[in-house]
């Protein structure tokens, strides 16, 4: 019994002493420092292009933010349902900050209750105080009331909105005008034209090709680009009876693949050419998966390899255990950061959007080459934004620069 | 009917998925369907969709290896393999083995150095890819040969060798090297949307397994 009185006691010592650090500090004089005043003009608003569960606080700085007492630190945000109603705590900006935002989506429901959640078209009471480097608070500052409002429409992404419209209408034109007829050019690029000629080498060295189509998912636009480059591989290889293999890393890429090269079999006359297992699942870990291509590579020896997906820190160690291999390789990637380990270890390289284009290069499609056409003329459009909106942030016009801004 | 409903369930997805992105609250101002439920309910079928896969993938490892056990030039890597995936499997049923046994052993002493071990070939392997990159055979080579040489004084152990060689290396680096990437970048977001527009209207269908 002594024994826990005596560690109540320690613990009221402890607790009041810890309530005690709360409170103001006094200055060397012993005198109480002063409170700073409290902010003003506090005002409340909907928080923009949200569905319905957020509010912005506003508020004009305290007279002694960076000003007369010159001892505000932050300001407190206090959030109630009612006026008369217990005011909570919501968080804390530092100085010379206007501005809180009051947002939690996260939906409560019987296992896990969301005291911050607001639901939409609730109305929230707020109130602000300041708080000095002493810890000296301020008194509140009057309270403010918002209603919390579904938007519709994401303003902020207007400008995307723009920009994709634009695009399909210039798919649209070139496509329609591939269609009727018009021939359309496209710069010739090396890696592409590079692919037949690597088939042929394989042909005649009596070697595989190793086809690797990265760590990305068959959701990735660069994988999906290495199923079209794959399609095309697979026909010829067909033709010229030589053996593709396609390790890849993800069940959902497998089923594709497996599909794609089956497909590319059957289009060029030879469905009784095709093994399934030459187009297998070897693991979803990046590392062990590249050492199981380095395996295939050292013991098959293949006279190609191509590497068409989405790469990371591998990139390097397949590329140049390829090169040791005597391979001739063809890379193709949208990750920038592995696109230099590329062009200095393979012979040939897609950069980021050759990669895309590979479809409409290797098929000759006019409707394709439309694509192509239409990418060229957005980039012109997006080039000619660029030169106009630095003029006009050099002259100093905000416009140009807030008709494009995307606000997420 | 083989290939038309696959087309129609990609171009609905995908429309829906580009609508949503503009709409907030409700889907295209449809009572009770939420844009956001929307686009968790379509991310799900994603997720399912590769777990449902995952027994495809595993069929394959099998079957392939199995088959190579015929063959006496790669039967012992595929015997290691088909061996270490029982090891795992069974190991990984048992409750206690999975948190202080034979299974968590092999994943901390096997697999992570094994690992580490082919992530540091990288050091070597960028020495290797960096000694026949840099040659200098010809003027672009050697201005690339040059400029690597001023950006690794600034950053080896006892660099930067001088103020000017720190001031060389930020302009190259916020001024060219920037550019360069995002005009690349650039390059890459139009395209990846080409790619999605084409695979939307159904003008890319080969990740269906034809031209």
């Amino acid at each position: 019994m002594t024994k826990k009185l005596i560690m109540l006691l320690c613990l009221v010592i402890i607790s009041s002493s810890l309530a005690i650090g709360q409170e103001a500090i006094p200055d060397s004089a012993g005198l109480a420092p002063p409170a700073p005043a409290p902010p003003t003009n506090v005002r409340v608003v909907d928080r923009p292009n949200d569905a319905g569960h957020g509010l912005i606080v506003k508020w004009d700085l305290s007279p002694d933010d960076s000003a007369g007492l010159n001892n505000v630190a932050i300001y407190e945000v206090f959030r109630a349902g009612s006026p008369d109603g217990e005011f909570i705590s919501r968080g804390v900006v530092p100085r010379g900050i206007t501005e809180y935002v009051d947002f939690d989506e996260t939906e409560p429901n019987s296992e896990h209750p969301n005291p911050n959640f607001m639901p939409v078209n609730s109305t929230w009471f707020y109130k602000i105080l300041a708080i000095s480097d002493n810890q000296v608070r301020s008194e509140f500052s009057s309270v403010a009331s918002g209603t919390t409002i579904e938007n519709w429409i994401h303003t902020g992404k207007i400008p995307i909105g723009v920009a994709a419209i634009t695009f399909t209408v210039f798919l649209i034109i070139f496509i329609s005008s591939a269609r009727k007829g018009k021939k359309m050019y496209v710069r010739p690029l090396a890696g592409i034209n590079a692919v037949d000629d690597a088939i042929g080498r394989a042909t005649e060295m009596g070697k595989p090709i190793l086809y690797i189509l990265g760590l990305g998912t068959a959701g990735d636009i660069a994988t999906i680009a290495g199923f079209t480059i794959l399609s095309r591989v697979a026909k010829r290889t067909a033709e010229y009876q030589t053996k593709v293999i396609v390790p890849v890393q993800d069940p959902v890429v497998l089923a594709v693949a497996q599909e794609t090269v089956r497909t590319a079999y059957l289009e060029a006359g030879r469905p009784d050419q095709y093994n399934p297992e030459n187009v297998f699942f070897v693991t979803s870990m990046q590392f062990p998966y590249v050492a199981a291509v380095n395996g295939i590579m050292l013991r098959e020896h293949p006279a190609t390899n191509f590497y068409m997906g989405v790469f990371y820190a591998e990139s390097l160690i397949l590329a140049e255990t390829g090169n040791i291999a005597g391979s001739i390789q063809i890379s193709g990637t949208d990750q920038v950061a592995q696109l230099p380990f590329f062009v200095a270890a393979t012979d040939y390289t897609l950069i980021g959007e050759e990669l895309y284009a590979a479809s409409a290069y290797l098929s000759q499609e006019p409707v394709q080459l439309g694509t192509l056409k239409a990418q060229d003329y957005t980039k012109a459009i997006v080039m000619a934004f660029i030169i106009l909106g630095a003029i006009a942030i050099t002259a100093g016009w905000p416009f140009l620069r807030n008709l494009v801004t995307i606000n997420l | 009917m083989k290939r038309e409903i696959p087309l129609m369930i990609v171009m609905v997805t995908g429309i829906i998925m580009f609508l949503q992105y503009f709409f907030p609250g409700r889907f295209l101002f449809i009572p009770f369907i939420s844009s956001e439920k929307l686009f968790e309910f379509l991310n799900d079928w994603v997720m399912v969709i590769g777990i449902l896969s995952l027994p495809l993938g595993i069929w394959s490892l099998l079957k392939a290896n199995v088959n190579k056990l015929k063959a006496a030039d790669e039967r012992f890597y595929s015997a290691i393999l088909l061996m270490g995936f029982l090891v795992m499997v069974i190991s990984g049923w048992m409750p206690e083995w999975r948190t202080k046994g034979v299974h968590l052993a092999i994943f901390q002493s096997v697999l992570i150095p094994i690992q580490s071990t082919i992530f540091s070939l990288l050091a070597f392997f960028v020495a290797s890819a960096a000694y026949r990159a840099f040659r200098a055979r010809s003027v672009l080579a050697t201005i690339l040969l040059l400029t690597a040489f001023i950006i690794m004084m600034r950053f080896i152990p006892m660099g930067p060798i001088s103020d000017i060689n720190n001031w060389l290396v930020e302009k190259i680096l916020m001024v060219p090297n920037m550019a360069a990437k995002r005009a690349i970048a650039m390059g890459i977001a139009l395209g990846a949307t080409a790619t999605a527009i084409k695979i939307i209207l159904g003008i890319e269908r080969t990740y269906m397994g034809r031209d």
